[in-house]
């Protein structure tokens, strides 16, 4: 591919990256709140600008990603986040620092992903979920660090078995994996530490 | 762009954007795992380690431009760390500064949380010496972390019972060890223990960066934060006997000033700038000096 084929990443590195920054720090000290995140990226589809602004912010040659099946499809996604961040792209998700998945309908068993270990629970993967909507006031209750009481969310779309599988992911605390909702303009996260008590 | 390349000659709040990337990932683990120490690749700062290099680093990596940063050295912020620090940033991120607690977005703060309360929009940075609480009772790395992921915190209540056993009383006044969300052991940081309550269900987020000790730590807002202690000795805070000399308030952290060489001594406010906008708000203490009473101030009357 023609390197004059690849779109542009931040227009302001340091700023836009530090902005983003701050917005998914602020989501994961809030589980389930939904932040607005915009973003002037243009990544090739089909990822999407807000996972885009998340992986150019964090990741660099230091870190290992994996990629979704469709994902994977398209190269230039892979060609322009290899670009832009210098990042490894892996195949095996049990070694991702961060994994990248547009279609969550076909998210692999999360325990295919990095779990930590108990001396080191952070060597674990963050999952970047592309989701259409977050709506804070459906879905499953959430409590737990971060959260004044409770507090709602319900990505879509999701596969059935997620929130089976995100209860067990909890139910591993210290170890498991962390997850950043990217729906358009706007992102949750979803940290190991949140409890799902109810709903579905 | 605010800035020109003839005014800066390095990056935006001093460090290089790799690793402020790495800081980042680093704090975003220590948010998902409460009170988890997260090694992280500290870098050599322009001061020594013990000056707060860890808390920097924090603050240079969540830092934006638009931010307005508070920076306390023992509740003050004019003493030289605060000073030298807020200085540091206000020359390489040119971002604004401030001495009032509800003014600020990010405050770094060198044992001490400040008394006015937070807010859910500000983030407080630590200042760490030595992150890992056990590390007086266990010298070794490998012992200590093997302790925390099997949860064996045995070792620091023996600690505490032997405070009891000798003094008759828990005698542990600063870095009280807590538990954060049930789980982690975590070293506050030598604040008082006067200030662990606050750290509980705080609407901050509270980020612990150690720089000589390369780690990252967190306390996500909202989160149970418990002191040790025991049933029969339950965790207490300090109580002072009189209210501040200067603004007379009570019910905050004071510190402790000797007057003179005859045991005259003063006690004030430790937070200052809690201190100054109370005098502002026409409060006045014992030793205030106010020029329209004239109250004998040249005596610290103590036993």
């Amino acid at each position: 591919m023609a390197v004059a084929a690849i779109a542009p990443g931040f227009a302001d590195p340091v700023f836009d990256a530090q902005k983003a920054f701050r917005t998914v720090m602020d989501a994961m000290a809030h589980p389930g709140r939904v932040h607005e995140l915009q973003t002037a990226l243009a990544p090739p589809a089909p990822l999407s600008p807000v996972a885009a602004a998340v992986l150019l912010t964090l990741a660099d040659f230091e870190t290992t990603l994996w990629l979704g099946e469709t994902l994977t499809k398209t190269p230039a996604v892979a060609d322009w986040l290899r670009f832009h961040t210098g990042t490894v792209l892996t195949e095996d998700p049990g070694e991702a620092t961060f994994a990248a998945i547009a279609d969550p309908m076909r998210l692999p068993p999360l325990g295919a992903f990095a779990q930590g270990t108990l001396d080191y629970p952070d060597r674990s993967t963050t999952l970047i979920l592309q989701v259409e909507t977050l709506d804070p006031s459906a879905g499953p209750t959430l409590e737990g660090p971060g959260i004044d009481g409770t507090a709602r969310l319900l990505p879509a779309p999701l596969a059935e078995t997620f929130w089976l599988e995100a209860r067990r992911n909890a139910d591993l605390f210290p170890r498991g994996v962390d997850f950043l909702l990217a729906a358009p303009g706007k992102i949750a996260a979803l940290p190991r530490s949140t409890r799902i008590v109810e709903g579905d | 762009m605010t800035a020109t390349s003839e005014t800066w000659s390095y990056n935006f709040a001093y460090l290089d954007e790799q690793t402020k990337r790495m800081i980042r990932r680093a704090i975003l683990k220590a948010i998902a795992i409460p009170g988890y120490q997260v090694p992280f690749a500290s870098r050599e700062m322009p001061m020594p380690y013990g000056w707060g290099t860890g808390g920097v680093q924090v603050t240079a990596s969540i830092l934006g431009p638009d931010d307005v940063l508070k920076v306390i050295d023992q509740g003050s912020d004019d003493t030289t760390n605060a000073v030298a620090i807020r200085g540091f940033f206000e020359k390489t991120a040119g971002v604004a500064t401030t001495t009032a607690t509800e003014e600020a977005s990010v405050i770094q703060t060198r044992h001490r949380i400040p008394e006015t309360p937070l807010s859910e929009t500000q983030v407080l940075v630590y200042q760490v010496p030595i992150p890992e609480p056990m590390r007086y009772l266990e010298p070794r790395e490998a012992e200590t972390r093997k302790m925390h992921a099997l949860q064996e915190y045995g070792l620091m209540h023996v600690k505490l019972y032997e405070d009891i056993a000798r003094h008759g009383h828990i005698a542990t006044t600063y870095a009280y060890p807590v538990k954060v969300s049930g789980r982690y052991v975590m070293d506050p940081s030598p604040t008082p223990k006067f200030d662990n309550p606050k750290m509980d269900n705080s609407p901050a987020l509270q980020l612990f960066g150690a720089g000589r000790e390369k780690r990252i730590y967190a306390v996500p807002p909202f989160t149970q934060v418990t002191s040790l202690d025991f049933e029969d000795h339950p965790f207490a805070v300090q109580t002072f006997e009189e209210p501040c000399a200067l603004c007379a308030a009570e019910g905050v952290f004071l510190d402790e000033v000797v007057l003179d060489d005859r045991g005259g001594r003063m006690f004030v406010c430790s937070d200052t700038n809690h201190c100054e906008e109370r005098r502002a708000a026409g409060h006045r203490g014992r030793l205030s000096g106010d020029p329209t009473k004239t109250e004998d101030a040249s005596q610290g009357e103590r036993p």
